[in-house]
Order: C-alpha cells, then sequence, then structure tokens
C-alpha cells in the first residue's frame, strides 16, 4: 500500500499534475487524485516523510530530468512537475521538523522596486520550490526597505533578486547596499537575473550568484549550497 | 487517400472581378488581333479546321501562320476542360487532386537546372585569435548528372512539405544522349520517389518509351488512366505569342494520350511581354488559353493546368528577375485568373536571382513563397532548391525550404475559433488568474504533443556563428542516409527489358561524376 501511493505520487510528479483536475499528459487522467491529493493521503496513512521526498517526488524529478536532457520533455514539463513537487513540499512543510528532517533551504524572491515584470521571477520559483526549498515570492514591483524587512524576519538562506529593465537593474545595487547597512549582509546569499542582468554585472554589484535562466538560477542556489556545506 | 496539401480559406487576390473581366476581354482580343504565329503546321491545320482565321505568312523551310482563334473557341474549350486533375503517384497516398475551384495548393519542386551545386564546409581560423574556428559554406557548381538526380528525387521523397517532384536537374552524364534523356530522367525520378512525377520532354520520339514505362510501373494502360503517375509540362507558346513548332508537336501528342500536361507560358515582363501589370497579364493569360484551346481541340477533355510562369526583367542585364517583387504579382494574379476559368493552375513561387544560398535567397524566395501560397494556386511549383534563377540547384537549399514550407503550411490552418475553443479558454483564464504565479504554461503541453504549436526552426544553432547551412547538410545526409520504396525488382526487369536507352547502372549502383 506505501509503495503504491508513493509510485503514484512519483508518476503524477512525472506527468505534472498538481491537483486532480490537471489533464498530465496522458489521456484518461483527469479526476484521479494529484500530487497534492496524494501526498496529504500518505500524511494520513502515517507513510514517512522521507519516502515520500526521497522515492515519491526526488525520483519523481530525476525522471523529469531525464527525460528533458533525452529531449522528450520539454520546459513546460518541467515547471509543471517542478510545480506539483513545490505543492507537495508546501504540505509537507510543517510535519519535516517533527520528523526530524531538516528543510533544504528558505528562499526569499523579489522582482525589484520600479519593475512589474515577473514571469521569470515566478518560473524561478517554481522550480526552486521544485527543488525542494520553501519560496517566499515577495511579488513584484518590491521597494528596497520591503526585501530587506522580509529578510530580517524570514531569515532565508537566500534571496533571489528579479529585473527586466536597465532602468530598474541597479535596485538590485541599492538592496545589496541596504543588506549590508542593516548588518545582514552576511547573512544571506544574493542571487540576481533578469533579461538584462549579467554575472559580470552581478560580480560588479556584489551578488553571490547568478542566473542566466530559470534552470541555471537552481544551479547557482545548489552550488551556493555545496559551498556553504563544504564550509 | 489523396495528399492533403493546404487549404487557403481566403485566397490573396489581386485584382477586382472587374479588373479580371477586363484582362479576359483583353487576351479575347489579342487572340484574334494580332492573334498568333504558329510555327507548327499540325497545330494551324487544327485550329484552321475548328473554324479560327489562319492565314500562311510565310513558306519554305520554315512556314509560319497567323492563327485568329475566336471567343467562341476558347469558351468552349474551357467548358471541356475538366476542373479537376488527378495526378497520380506509386504510392496512392501521394496523389494530388486539383481542383480549379479549390485554392487547395501542393507544393512542388522544379525546373530543371543545368548546374549542381556540391557543399564544402572548410575550417576558417580567427588571425586575431586562433583558438576560434568556423566551419563555412563553399559552394562548388558543376555539370548535372543521373546520379545527382537520383540523389535530389531521394531526399524529396523525405521532405515532408513537398506534394510532387519536377525533375531539378538536367542530366549530362557523357552516355546521356537526346534518344535515351527522357527515359532515363523519368527512370531516375519515378525509382527515387513515390510521389507524383511531371517532367518536360527533351525528344517526342521518346514520349511512347516514358508512357509505356509509366504504363508497366502503374500495371497497365487503365490503371495509368486511372492513376496518371506521371505527367508533362511543356512551353508549347513562346512569348510573345508564338506556337513554337517542335513544343507544339509534344503538346498534341501528349494531348492524344490523355496524360495531365501543363500548358505553360513564361513571358518576361520588359523584353518580350509588356512591362506593365494589365499588358503582361492579358499576354500570358492568352498564351495560356491559346494551348488550352489547342489541347481541347486535339482531345476533348483532356487533363491540362494553366501554367503560369511569368518574370520580370532585370534591369541592369535584362536576364530574368525572379526576385523581382513584380513576379510575384503577376504570379498571384495568373493564379486568379486560372481560378476565374476554374482550371487547376500550375504556378511559380521560390525563384530568386542569388547564385548561392545566403541571405538574400532565403528573402526573395520566401516573399514569393508567401505571397504566390497565399493565392491558392493548385500546383505551385515553388523551386525548392533553386538558384540563380533556373539555372543552379542546391539539394540543401532544398531541406532549407522544406522548413520554410512547414511555416506557411502552419500559419494557414485555419483559424480555431468555436463555441468548445471560447468555452475551454475561459475556463483557463479563470483558473489561471486565481494563481499565484499567473502563468498558462501547464495547458501548453498537451498542445505541444498534438502538433498545435510551431515547431522551432530546425536550423537554429546554438553558437555565436550561423551554423544554419550545416544543421541543413546534416539533416539532407540524414534524409539520404533514410531508405526509399524503388520499383519493385520484377517490374524494374521488366522496364529494363522493354524500355530502351535505360542505363544499367542506374539500378547497379550511380557514382556522382566529379
Amino acid at each position: 500500500m506505501t509503495e503504491d501511493i508513493i509510485d503514484l505520487i512519483k508518476e503524477n510528479v512525472i506527468q505534472g499534475r498538481v491537483t486532480q483536475d490537471d489533464e498530465g499528459l496522458e489521456e484518461g487522467m483527469a479526476g484521479e487524485p494529484g500530487v497534492t491529493e496524494l501526498v496529504g493521503e500518505a500524511i494520513e496513512q502515517g507513510i514517512g516523510l522521507s519516502d515520500i521526498i526521497k522515492t515519491g517526488l526526488t525520483e519523481g524529478m530525476e525522471t523529469v530530468g531525464q527525460k528533458f536532457e533525452a529531449e522528450e520533455y520539454y520546459i513546460p514539463d518541467m515547471l509543471a512537475s517542478a510545480e506539483a513537487v513545490g505543492a507537495a513540499m508546501e504540505i509537507l512543510e510543517p510535519h519535516l521538523a517533527e520528523n526530524g528532517i531538516e528543510a533544504k533551504g528558505k528562499i526569499i524572491m523579489a522582482t525589484v522596486k520600479g519593475d512589474l515584470h515577473d514571469i521569470g521571477k515566478n518560473i524561478v520559483s517554481i522550480l526552486l520550490r521544485g527543488a525542494g526549498y520553501a519560496v517566499k515570492d515577495l511579488g513584484n514591483d518590491v521597494d528596497t526597505q520591503t526585501i530587506v524587512d522580509a529578510v530580517i524576519e524570514e531569515r532565508p538562506q537566500y534571496l533571489g533578486l528579479s529585473a527586466l529593465l536597465t532602468s530598474t537593474m541597479m535596485q538590485m545595487k541599492d538592496v545589496i547596499q541596504a543588506l549590508t547597512d542593516s548588518g545582514i549582509r552576511d547573512q544571506v546569499k544574493v542571487i540576481v537575473g533578469g533579461a538584462p542582468v549579467s554575472e559580470e554585472f552581478a560580480r560588479s554589484i556584489g551578488a553571490d550568484g547568478y542566473g542566466a535562466d530559470g534552470f541555471d538560477a537552481v544551479r547557482a542556489v545548489e552550488s551556493l549550497a555545496s559551498d556553504k556545506a563544504k564550509g | 487517400m489523396p495528399r492533403e496539401g493546404i487549404l487557403v480559406h481566403n485566397p490573396y487576390e489581386r485584382m477586382t472581378k472587374e479588373q479580371v473581366r477586363q484582362i479576359h476581354h483583353a487576351s479575347m482580343q489579342i487572340l484574334t488581333d494580332p492573334g498568333l504565329i504558329s510555327f507548327n503546321r499540325r497545330a494551324a491545320e487544327i485550329f484552321a479546321s475548328n473554324g479560327a482565321e489562319v492565314t500562311p505568312v510565310s513558306s519554305g523551310d520554315h512556314p509560319t501562320w497567323l492563327v485568329k482563334i475566336p471567343e467562341k473557341l476558347v469558351l468552349h474549350a474551357l467548358d471541356s476542360a475538366p476542373r479537376i486533375v488527378k495526378l497520380g503517384a506509386r504510392n496512392p497516398d501521394n496523389a494530388l487532386i486539383l481542383n480549379g475551384e479549390e485554392p487547395r495548393v501542393y507544393f512542388v519542386t522544379g525546373s530543371e537546372t543545368n548546374i549542381w551545386l556540391d557543399v564544402e564546409f572548410p575550417t576558417y581560423v580567427k588571425k586575431s585569435d586562433p583558438k576560434i574556428e568556423i566551419q563555412v559554406p563553399e559552394f562548388r557548381p558543376r555539370r548535372g548528372t543521373v546520379a545527382d538526380l537520383c540523389q535530389s528525387a531521394h531526399v524529396c521523397e523525405h521532405l515532408e512539405t513537398l506534394d510532387g517532384y519536377i525533375r531539378t536537374v538536367n542530366i549530362q552524364d557523357k552516355d546521356i544522349t537526346e534518344d535515351n534523356k527522357d527515359v532515363n530522367k523519368f527512370f531516375a525520378s519515378l525509382n527515387n520517389t513515390t510521389k507524383h512525377v511531371m517532367s518536360g520532354l527533351t525528344s517526342l520520339s521518346q514520349l511512347d518509351n516514358v508512357v509505356n514505362m509509366a504504363r508497366i510501373i502503374a500495371g497497365g494502360e487503365e490503371e495509368l488512366k486511372q492513376n496518371p503517375i506521371i505527367s508533362f509540362i511543356t512551353c508549347l507558346v513562346k512569348s510573345p505569342l508564338q506556337f513554337v513548332e517542335d513544343t507544339t508537336d509534344t503538346f498534341i501528342e501528349v494531348c492524344k494520350r490523355g496524360l495531365p500536361v501543363v500548358v505553360s507560358s513564361s513571358p518576361q515582363a520588359g523584353t518580350t511581354a509588356p512591362m506593365k501589370e494589365a499588358g503582361i497579364m492579358a499576354q500570358i493569360n492568352a498564351e495560356v488559353l491559346a494551348g488550352i484551346t489547342l489541347g481541347q481541340l486535339v482531345n476533348k477533355g483532356t487533363p491540362v493546368l494553366y501554367g503560369s510562369v511569368p518574370v520580370r526583367a532585370r534591369m541592369d542585364n535584362l536576364d530574368d528577375s525572379y526576385g523581382a517583387v513584380e513576379t510575384s504579382q503577376y504570379n498571384v494574379d495568373c493564379s486568379q485568373m486560372a481560378r476565374y476559368y476554374k482550371i487547376p493552375n500550375y504556378s511559380t513561387s521560390g525563384v530568386c536571382d542569388p547564385r548561392t544560398p545566403g541571405t538574400q535567397s532565403s528573402v526573395e524566395r520566401l516573399f514569393s513563397d508567401i505571397l504566390v501560397t497565399l493565392s491558392g494556386p493548385q500546383y505551385l511549383h515553388c523551386a525548392y532548391g533553386l538558384l540563380e534563377c533556373n539555372s543552379v540547384f542546391c539539394l540543401t537549399q532544398a531541406v532549407l525550404d522544406d522548413a520554410h514550407f512547414q511555416m506557411i503550411k502552419f500559419f494557414l490552418r485555419p483559424a480555431r475559433i468555436d463555441e468548445t475553443e471560447i468555452a475551454e479558454s475561459l475556463k483557463q483564464i479563470r483558473e489561471v488568474v486565481a494563481t499565484p504565479q499567473k502563468l498558462y504554461i501547464s495547458y501548453i503541453r498537451r498542445a505541444m504533443r498534438s502538433r498545435q504549436i510551431s515547431p522551432p526552426y530546425p536550423f537554429e544553432g546554438d553558437r555565436e556563428t550561423d551554423d544554419v547551412f550545416a544543421l541543413a547538410y546534416k539533416r539532407m545526409q540524414e534524409l539520404l542516409a533514410r531508405p526509399v520504396d524503388h520499383i519493385d525488382p520484377a517490374t524494374t526487369a521488366r522496364i529494363f527489358e522493354e524500355i530502351p536507352g535505360l542505363l544499367r547502372r542506374q539500378v547497379d549502383g550511380l557514382k556522382t561524376e566529379g
């Protein structure tokens, strides 16, 4: 029974089905429980959280990654699966500590002040959730002080900043400066991205990482996490 | 089931109905004044015996006649010419149904070029940074061969958008003569593609050999009639307004045999036709109608196509300029005239002026490909792989053209807007707007897999350099490696036994002459 439900979670991650209303890729799946329903059921049945995460969600995403590499899956498929995993992680989050499972990390995401563009930031948020991170999305056109306050309050390990305009990208520098001024710069790794942003620009404003696209943003976070683990 | 082609739901028309009528009346006037000069005795006799006014103009070794064709004769011919012409194929699923009243477009290769363009990719090293190397295509022209024609038919068999095959290269091997060229070019084409094969005829003496070959492949006389796997293209009228002696003979003989034939006229605006749109249109229409009339007088009901290959002259050297914008205007007008007469239209697009593939060739061919397709000609000879007007053929360019036509075909899909689509879209909009991300991404997955979303350009590189041609070349090699359904061995043996002049090496293995 445990294996059945874990297999179903994995299969639904591969199909990218968040809820029972999602069609997935194969015919006849609509109406069947999706990842959120299945994870809820698994918790109710007392199935171990590490089994749900490792065998259901992580292995499911690994298969999705392989399919993407093999060009069988496209970016929308990756995002759908990541969204399913993200939704599952939100349900699991309150139960992680009591089960002695350490969260992968918390990330605050924001599109900076003056910039209303949020497609890229939203995609990065989905992918990060799919990779197992807890993401708090502050939205777009977020002023510097709101971002600093959120970092102080939420104590995330990472801060993701996005800007699509050349006229707003310098706001990222202001945020980093504000973090320094508040004495919390060393407590959070800042990753920046967006169409006009480059790795060189990221370095010039003192960011810790740069994501050229959604997948690269996840790689940047994973790389910083790995550096941190190595000390 | 025949091939689908692409149905143009609202064909683009340049002329008003009144302008179409004006062109028709002008053409009718041209057919009686000045009329046509016929260098062909039989055509003059056929017209004379059917009520046309025929007057000898000169005698001697090259006699000529002035033929004045009354409107009544033309209108009778238009009545008897079939509105629907079937072009069969070795694989019946590749048959084409050309309906003069329906703007369903089939994309076809052609014309015949003398030069075959080989491609090589030498490596260039950047002087200022020798670590950087790029490969740039280099083109090497040479005379076309039988092996080239086989290769071309082979690749074209696998090009998805290509509906029919007109020979792309003139075979000029040392052992090809006027007496064996036709049988070898038809066999090379038929043996390497299961799509419809159309060609011109080099020598009338070879017509029956070619028809017999087609009869053997089709399975008999009646089978060939039901499934005409070959058809012919004839330029019997040379502009301005002259029935050519030999091609008119070929046309008459093809009509007698009842196989589909294109009545093609190719006036050049500025030299062999007036530069003005009204002038070239009135003339080309008169020339094609004269040919169609002759065909129906020879064999009432014989299937004919309204063949239009108008072109504008280049102003610098008076060569053809297929890349000129006016050339597309004339072709679009001709589609409209053919539809007015309800005769399937053989039209032209994609022919371009430069000698090698590149930016100019892409711009010129896409410009005319899009516009002429939109006008809804049934049989669009759209010059896959052709360069330098009709002089050069490059197989890799044909592969690139296939990608262009995939885009055009996708664009011409009918709009999917109905109650169901609207209801589904409204549901999506409401659902997505209620989510924090507000992204429709999850809804495009099914659409992607059911080919509702146009594919990316297939030759997009991932470097700073332009890799389009190298990637298309790679694709061409893949298509060449893919097998084709050749004519079966027993039929091939019978063809070689009964049809004289075929080169044994066509089936024993071919090598391209350097």
